[in-house]
């Protein structure tokens, strides 16, 4: 057992930060605007809501820098729901952080879908009592940010996209390359965490476990019930909808159905069920119709 | 013949309530659907979001063969279903249904959001020593009791913010709740005190 609490408790540490995860396994975080959006999320069922000024397929339509919500906007959405509220800050951009920290915020997401403010660093996010979910394309991705401290992980996709192909490779990757290391040797580990360009240990720890030490959550693309169900059945334990609910046109319904796909995936008379009568979804960009200096993945080092 | 015990499979911690359970020698089936709640000698409610499973109880009419089900077999809810199993909640949303049974008032979040999540050892004498590590994330209190509940744990008053003994593990004849995560530790006495009362139905 941990010996590290004392009789006042103590707060901040790993196991609290990735059981907070823990707790939103099999659910859905949704990306919300406004806090009629938020309410829109938490009636249909959502785990969490991400509190942003604009949803990825905004920022993507209309450009520009895009950095940390209004704290009005977030502390607004916090009041209004009581499902955790979940916010993004910059890669690199501790003080944003620091910020969204303050407001009480239950998990930050250190966020590509942001500009970046650091090319170099990410933050160090062992420096946090809130914990943080980290995007990665790949496992060496997901350990680097898991040595960084984040508490959870999600695959990154290409965001405002509605095209889920990348959350598919992205999830693939991760899960095929978490089964290759547990099928090596001992002394085949140290090259794999080189060419990984992971922490030795954090490898070890994958081949000997067979998954992350965290939370694996998919995202990006992601816009609808079949889509959610089809993440599931990858392996991952819940996903993030972004643009996929409030663009498209009935997000009431949209909402509910992701849900129930998400909670029924592997049932597909359910999943049939939840796909009827949705109308439109979002119109979707191609992501191979994305010049490569646009894409959103590409972002994380 | 091992006891099947179940674990609602809406949302949450499933995996590590399931992952307990099957070390202490007994079948478990996750359960999502009212089909899948026949044939169990008790049920696990596992930690989660309280709101969404219970958003998502109603939607998939679950309630109803809950509610029937907690009156014939033990049921044990830790953290989101402590508040599951709470007759009545002090802050939920006002539309938040439960599946009730426990004689007490359930303060959700009673702690704070997540930054104030923490760990603590407490004593409960039901499971012996030593102290139990008891983790609480985002968790809820028992703020209040009725006589025909059994407090198994609270965090002293000395420790506490609030200065008052809070409540944080109760009984209630088949009913078992903590608003803490056993499920986050290796130590399996809260498990086994459940199985153990699944064993002498």
């Amino acid at each position: 057992m941990a010996t590290d609490a004392t009789n006042t408790g103590v707060t901040g540490t790993t196991r609290v930060k990735r059981g907070m995860a823990d707790m939103l396994k099999g659910g859905v975080i949704m990306d919300v605007v406004n806090v009629e959006q938020a309410k829109i999320a938490e009636d249909s069922g959502a785990i969490a809501v991400m509190a942003l000024e604009r949803v990825p397929a905004d920022i993507r339509a209309q450009g520009g820098v895009a950095r940390m919500s209004d704290p009005d906007m977030i502390d607004e959405i916090i009041q209004a729901v009581s499902i955790p509220v979940m916010a993004k800050a910059r890669i690199g951009h501790f003080v944003e952080a620091q910020v969204i920290q303050s407001l009480g915020v239950d998990y930050i997401d250190e966020s590509e879908v942001l500009t970046p403010a650091d090319y170099i660093n990410h933050i160090d996010k062992w420096a946090f009592t809130v914990p943080f979910v980290c995007g990665a394309t790949n496992l060496g991705e997901a350990l680097r940010r898991i040595n960084e401290g984040a508490a959870m992980i999600r695959s990154k996709g290409e965001a405002g996209t509605g095209d889920v192909s990348n959350a598919t490779g992205h999830i693939r990757t991760i899960k095929g390359e978490i089964r290759r290391l547990s099928s090596m040797t001992k002394d085949e580990l140290y090259v794999a965490a080189k060419e990984l360009q992971a922490p030795y240990d954090l490898v070890c720890e994958v081949a000997e476990t067979g998954k992350l030490p965290v939370v694996l959550f998919t995202a990006g693309g992601i816009a609808t019930p079949a889509d959610a169900a089809m993440m599931m059945q990858l392996g991952a334990d819940g996903v993030f909808v972004g643009s996929g609910i409030f663009k498209s046109g009935d997000p009431v319904k949209r909402a509910n159905a992701i849900v129930q796909a998400t909670l029924h995936f592997d049932n597909p008379d359910e999943i049939a069920k939840a796909s009827r009568g949705l109308g439109e979804a979002m119109v979707g960009i191609n992501v191979a119709d994305i010049p490569v200096p646009h894409r959103l993945a590409e972002r994380g080092w | 013949m091992s006891p099947v015990i179940g674990v609602l499979a809406i949302q949450g911690d499933v995996r590590e309530h399931a992952h307990c359970l099957e070390q202490l020698d007994v079948e478990v089936r996750l359960v999502k659907t009212a089909e899948q709640l026949k044939g169990i000698a008790g049920l696990v409610i596992p930690g989660g979001e309280s709101t969404t499973m219970s958003i998502l109880a109603v939607k998939n009419d679950l309630f109803g063969p809950l509610r029937e089900l907690r009156t014939q077999v033990p049921m044990y809810g830790s953290c989101a279903g402590l508040i599951m199993l709470a007759d009545s909640i002090s802050d939920g949303r006002p539309d938040q249904e439960t599946i009730g049974g426990l004689s007490i008032t359930a303060k959700r979040n009673a702690f704070g959001r997540q930054v104030d999540s923490f760990e603590i050892d407490l004593h409960i004498s039901a499971i012996g020593k030593p102290d139990y590590h008891a983790v609480f994330i985002r968790a809820p209190l028992v703020e209040a009791a009725s006589s025909a509940v059994e407090v198994l744990a609270a965090i002293p008053a000395d420790s506490s913010l609030t200065g008052a003994d809070q409540i944080v593990a109760v009984r209630q004849d088949n009913l078992l709740a903590t608003s803490f995560h056993p499920e986050l530790t290796s130590d399996l006495r809260i498990h086994k005190y459940f199985v153990d009362m699944v064993r002498s139905v």
